[in-house]
């Protein structure tokens, strides 16, 4: 099989089948490319996964751009993007054109009553496996913590905690090499 | 100039929207439903309501949903799902190419260092806000909860899978 379908099947498998969001994604995208295709490491992919968030736009399309790209260069990335996005792009357009009152349907509310609390038991699983690649230290360990407080305590937006994170990091290595020298 | 409109709006959305979905959601509104009255309020409800019971980045659903009831045919959809992702690829082509050059660089893994924990608690933050009265209708949901948990860490079974189970147990459960 080329390679270039499989880049645009497992994309599109991702696209299919993440309810909830971008952050729902992740751990679909980290089975898929870290331990099934073995695309990128579990290293790799927290650094992927830390850009991804940095930059803006869509966090999944944002992902698998770079993964695309890094396996198949500029064309991966659109064939990567494609598939995540086509299975949204024809579900919702069909909801649009006929199924306007497809909210009122009991069959697909209890559908999804179900699936919305094992979405989030399925962003637990991966941050389990994810710290212990994210080479925490007694210092670091407490930034995942101080995160989630500021954003659900005080609704500070994701973007200026990565910023300080950044600044965080540059911070340490300056005075690290500094107290070498 | 309907489609230039359309296309310019969605191309600020993708742009100019940090922190996922949600932070989306309300730039979306902001530009669509104040700024140009494209839809109404109830109706932009629905949309976030329809895009989060499908499968699909947040984003993509509403560009999708939004460009076909504007121009009321497919090339706006499809026009404005596009016009979404395009700064992506501008933005993240540039950091891949980056990123190969300085990923050995000192300074670069520095930041990178002080960037990845932050992300981890971006995901726990993302599942505790998806804990809400709307998610978790009853105790049986947190029953869901704790079965695809258990699934998922002891029991090794794909996310794919534990997703179509926990579907067919919300039809046993609330519909039959």
């Amino acid at each position: 099989m080329s390679e270039y379908f499989q880049l645009f099947k497992t994309f599109a498998k991702i696209g299919s089948f993440t309810i909830g969001g971008g952050y729902a994604m992740i751990p679909l995208i980290r089975e898929e490319v870290v331990l099934k295709h073995k695309w990128l490491t579990d290293n790799e992919f927290v650094d992927y996964l830390a850009i991804s968030q940095s930059a803006p736009g869509i966090l999944a399309i944002n992902i698998s751009i770079f993964v695309g790209e890094k396996l198949k260069g500029i064309k991966g990335g659109v064939v990567a993007a494609l598939g995540t996005a086509l299975p949204s792009f024809i579900m919702i357009l069909v909801i649009a054109i006929f199924f306007k009152n497809f909210r009122d349907n009991e069959l697909v509310n209890s559908v999804f009553m179900g699936i919305r609390p094992a979405v989030v038991a399925l962003m637990v699983v991966p941050l389990m496996n994810m710290s212990k690649n994210a080479s925490l230290n007694r210092f670091t360990s407490f930034i995942p913590f101080l995160t989630v407080i500021l954003i659900v305590t005080f609704g500070v937006s994701p973007i200026w905690i990565l910023l300080s994170g950044a600044l965080l990091g540059l911070f340490h290595f300056y005075y690290t090499n500094r107290a070498k020298n | 100039m309907l489609y230039l409109d359309l296309f310019i709006t969605f191309f600020k959305i993708g742009l100019f929207t940090f922190g996922g979905g949600y932070a989306m959601i309300s730039l979306i509104q902001t530009e669509v439903v104040v700024n140009k009255g494209w839809v109404d309020a109830s109706t932009f409800t629905d949309i976030v309501a329809i895009s989060q019971m499908t499968p699909g980045p947040i984003g993509i659903n509403s560009a999708t949903y939004i460009g076909y009831s504007v121009t009321g045919n497919v090339w706006g959809s499809a026009l404005a799902t596009v016009a979404v992702t395009l700064p992506s690829f501008m933005i993240i082509l540039s950091i891949a190419f980056l990123y190969k050059q300085f990923k050995k660089n000192r300074w670069s893994e520095a930041v990178l260092k002080g960037i990845k924990p932050v992300v981890l608690g971006l995901i726990a933050a993302a599942a505790i806000l998806l804990v809400t009265p709307d998610n978790f209708v009853d105790w049986r949901s947190w029953l869901i909860f704790i079965c695809a948990f258990i699934a998922s860490w002891w029991g090794k079974i794909s996310s794919i899978r534990v997703i179509v189970l926990a579907g067919i147990l919300g039809w046993i459960i609330y519909y039959i």
